[in-house]
């Protein structure tokens, strides 16, 4: 697990990094530098399949963030301004938030998911029969496109819902300006 | 447990990035960011030390396989990410057109 | 968008149809080897735009992709919708596999309906991501002082 943390450590820093730079450009090619970290700890976590997704995921990602600041400006204005109060507040707020969250959540994960545990039954059910029933030899496809399909097209409604708001929300025609 | 933890931290440094940057990129980019930490979270806890890639003919005795579950489901919702990425960035891209920056504060200026 | 320097469309020209290739055998092999419809699709939508960006695009191109990925992206889901309602009236219930047992398991031809499902979803991935990105790098958008 040694190498695991090493690469968690490396994602946190990178993004730090892609978080307080003041350079959009760095900051997005930072926000690369996570993902592809993501994609070899998925490798590592032995799911070859999320890391070929990941993979391609991040770098249309990284072009659309760098196709998007290249027009505009690569400039962050907002960076470096001083602190108000409601400021103040606002970081307060989101450490008290941190704390909390990181010792629920710990509290949790310690009764929940311990790293040996045995299969459940239902992921057992999925990789003794999973061939009999569906034919397919990768069972991360059979439940995507078979056991649970339905997830998928969800999935496929969300996608096409973000694309036609994308495109509304960008249209030159019918707008009064 | 400690890889869980640091998930966690990542996760905690997108929702940062989220609460207190005034740049429309750096939001888009914390976004991105706890989606990562999430995913990763969800591929820990399918994962069992020494387990093999769910991709078998048949099962051996004495061998251990990854949870195939988890990432199915963290299969879609890396693709949904790209979906939220995208439709985020096309907001800035109009938040720049109408006001000439991507700073939010700038937003609050238009009321009236 | 113009197009980029003679060393990238040399490197592009000979490395692009690798990538298609790549495409088309992770979308295949999808119930055999990691991959699927999900990752198939967006490396060949990666391809697609590893050219435009090489090549460079006029404004009556970016429209007439625009119109034909939304196409494609309408018809890849209602692929995959379609085998759903099919599977409700072959096996009984949405999204129930057509043929599981028709050819051998670990050869190419096997798994039923997963494989038409892939391709459905591809098709759908793909073309969502190539239209994004023909929004996104439109020369229609520069507000560039």
């Amino acid at each position: 697990m040694a190498d695991l943390v090493i690469l968690l450590i490396f994602m946190v820093a990178a993004g730090i990094v892609a978080v307080e730079i003041k350079d959009l450009l760095a900051s997005a090619i930072a926000l690369g530098a996570v993902g592809f970290a993501v994609a070899i700890g998925f490798i590592r976590l032995a799911a070859p399949d999320l890391a070929i997704v990941q993979i391609v995921i991040e770098v249309l990602s990284v072009v659309f963030f760098v196709a998007v600041i290249l027009k505009t400006t690569h400039v962050d204005s907002a960076a470096g301004r001083a602190y108000k109060g409601a400021d103040i507040f606002t970081f307060v707020v989101f450490g008290v938030f941190a704390f909390v969250f990181i010792f629920f959540s710990v509290k949790l994960l310690l009764s929940f998911a311990p790293m040996d545990r045995a299969l459940g039954p239902v992921a057992n059910h999925y990789l003794t029969q999973g061939l009999a029933e569906t034919g397919a030899v990768n069972r991360v496809t059979a439940v995507v496109l078979d056991y649970r399909a339905l997830d998928t097209l969800g999935e496929a409604t969300v996608l096409f819902t973000a694309v036609i708001g994308a495109l509304s929300v960008l249209r030159l025609e019918g707008r009064k300006k | 447990m400690i890889v869980l933890v640091i998930s966690l931290a990542l996760f905690l440094v997108g929702l940062y990035a989220i609460i207190t940057k005034r740049n429309m990129i750096k939001v888009a980019i914390g976004f991105s960011l706890m989606e990562y930490a999430v995913n990763f979270l969800l591929a820990i806890v399918g994962f069992r030390p020494g387990a093999l890639p769910p991709i078998l003919k048949a099962v051996e005795v004495g061998k251990v396989y990854a949870d195939p579950l988890p990432q199915a489901l963290v299969l879609t919702s890396i693709v949904i990410g790209l979906g939220v990425t995208a439709f985020l960035l096309a907001l800035a891209l109009r938040l720049y057109n109408r006001i000439g920056s991507f700073d939010l504060e700038e937003i609050q200026r238009l009321k009236g | 968008m113009s197009g980029m320097t003679p060393i990238v469309k040399v490197v592009a020209r000979i490395v692009g149809g690798f990538v298609f290739l790549f495409g088309c055998y992770v979308i295949l092999y999808g119930h055999l080897s990691p991959g699927g419809g999900f990752a198939g699709g967006a490396v060949l939508a990666a391809g697609f735009m590893l050219l435009r960006l090489a090549f460079g695009t006029t404004a009556k191109q970016e429209k007439s992709t625009s119109i034909s990925s939304s196409v494609f992206e309408s018809t890849g889901g209602l692929m995959f919708l379609l085998i759903a309602i099919l599977g409700l009236f072959v096996g009984g219930y949405f999204f129930a596999n057509l043929f599981p047992s028709f050819g051998t398991p670990g050869l190419l031809v096997s798994a039923g309906s997963i494989p038409l499902a892939n391709i459905a979803i591809a098709i759908k991935v793909g073309a969502a991501v190539i239209s994004v990105f023909v929004l996104l790098a439109s020369t229609k958008y520069i507000f560039k002082e």
